[in-house]
């Protein structure tokens, strides 16, 4: 087998790749950024219903993307860790908690904003809007539980656990509150976007989910070095960095 | 196997009877703050008797969830829980022991109690009798659901503050099913759709949970 899987699994290997690739993605994110933002604000006609205020679902929603996606990858990236026991698998998890979880209060944010001139009210008690509400307790829960535990190893297999039994919970939870929601109020407030969107806005939403994904990964990477660089302070590999140029 | 299993279900009750005045505080709880909610909201017979499934529940939930550091919290601070690890039977097995106790102790007396407060809050007939059903089909899964947040939590930081922060979001769904239960059978729609899916998580929590536990309890003692 010429190609070792395992390579970048390291901390030591895997840092120095990550520092290469943060710029890649950075820059990435930044373009398709601009580029997604330019099609959703200048290029995608007005909305014959919502007139110029839908165009926050071009930030809304691969928020709202990213923030349940990564919560599975999360959960994914605590199960390696648990069962391999790897090191990296455990830091990853922990880097993209707050990520996702800025990315749920990101969701949350921008839809009451459009919430207020769509439906007249800042707050529904819709499901989609609980449940996404909910997830940022569940991301909250997973920080404060590995913040408050000072063995880091010890920290990341609790943590694990919880996004585990999170991750399982997930369905049972959004399928709950929606027939909470049905049962309890009436369909006063139609969620149903017409399903013939415009295939400019399609396209600008794609983009901009894209550079969600180029900043999300990016910013994960970011903050697994400062983990690993924090966790593996004591070893001689990080003692020669502080010699080298960053 | 068994015989491991009704040691440690005993040992828990009988350390409970021992000290009722622990448990009986979350009883207590249970009923005072039910009682504040016509304090709060105000005597209106109608509003309350719309708001009584929700607030029995809520209180359920606050009230197992206070009760939970009691489950493993003795015995992992004198030494108990390690000496329950290292035995050779099963740990998730003695897990569900110490659950199954928790629900005793705690499950029980709530599901005996919510009738009563359900008819201080003008609900009669087949309603208190879905109430007292539903509580004694949630309640197991407050407890197990409980354990995995009490078991990570063991000998941490403010564990009391966080053990709510980890499983009041993961109690949503019984929530949901035990209230709409009740509300269903004052609305006319019968509850049987919510018990059954009451019972099906229960049976869900009853085979997953305690693996789940048994390892938090290894992480917690490493």
């Amino acid at each position: 087998m010429a190609l070792n899987w395992f390579k970048y699994s390291s901390p030591q290997t895997f840092y120095p790749l990550a520092g290469r690739l943060i710029p890649v993605f950075a820059v990435l994110a930044a373009v398709l950024g601009a580029v997604g933002l330019y099609i959703g604000f200048f290029v995608a006609p007005t909305d014959f219903q919502q007139g110029e205020a839908y165009r926050i679902i071009f930030i809304h929603v691969p928020a709202a993307w990213m923030s349940m996606f990564i919560y599975l990858v999360m959960a994914g990236w605590a199960a390696f860790g648990l069962i391999l026991n790897t090191r990296l698998s455990s830091m990853m998890a922990t880097a993209l908690a707050p990520t996702g979880a800025l990315m749920t209060f990101l969701a949350l944010w921008t839809g009451s904003l459009w919430g207020k001139p769509m439906w007249g009210t800042w707050w529904a008690w819709d499901a989609r809007m609980t449940s996404e509400l909910i997830l940022l307790f569940l991301y909250i829960g997973f920080m404060a539980l590995q913040a408050s535990i000072d063995d880091p190893r010890r920290a990341d297999k609790a943590g694990a656990i919880l996004a585990l039994v999170g991750a399982v919970n997930v369905p049972i939870i959004y399928f709950s509150v929606k027939w909470w929601n049905t049962l309890h109020q009436g369909s006063s407030i139609s969620f149903g976007r017409s399903p013939s969107m415009a295939s400019t806005m399609l396209l600008g939403m794609l983009v901009m989910a894209l550079a969600y994904w180029m900043y999300c990964i990016a910013a994960a990477l970011m903050r697994v070095r400062s983990i690993i660089l924090e966790r593996e302070r004591n070893a001689q590999w990080v003692r020669d960095l502080k010699g080298a140029p960053a | 196997m068994w015989d491991a299993f009704v040691a440690v279900f005993a040992r828990d009750v009988l350390q409970a009877w021992r000290r009722r005045a622990d448990w009986l505080t979350t009883i207590f709880f249970f009923v005072i703050v039910v009682s504040l909610f016509p304090l709060g909201v105000g005597p209106e017979p109608a509003l309350l008797k719309t708001m009584a499934p929700g607030i029995v529940w809520v209180a359920a939930l606050l009230a197992a969830m206070l009760s939970l550091p009691r489950v493993f919290g003795t015995d992992f601070a004198d030494g108990t829980l390690e000496q329950l690890v290292l035995t050779p039977q099963p740990l998730p097995f003695l897990v569900l022991a110490k659950v199954l106790a928790h629900w005793l102790l705690t499950g029980i007396p709530l599901a005996v109690i919510a009738p009563v407060l359900g008819l201080q809050f003008g609900l009669e007939g087949e309603p208190v009798v879905v109430l007292f059903v539903a509580l004694l089909l949630g309640t197991p899964c407050l407890s197990l659901i409980g354990a995995v947040g009490a078991a990570l939590t063991l000998g941490v930081r403010g564990g009391g503050v966080l053990i709510a922060l980890l499983v009041l979001p993961l109690y949503i769904p019984v929530l949901i099913f035990g209230a709409g239960a009740v509300e269903a059978t004052v609305a006319g729609t019968g509850a049987a759709g919510h018990l059954s899916l009451l019972a099906a998580g229960l049976l869900i929590a009853i085979v997953l949970i305690p693996w789940a536990v048994a390892a938090a309890l290894r992480i917690a003692l490493e």
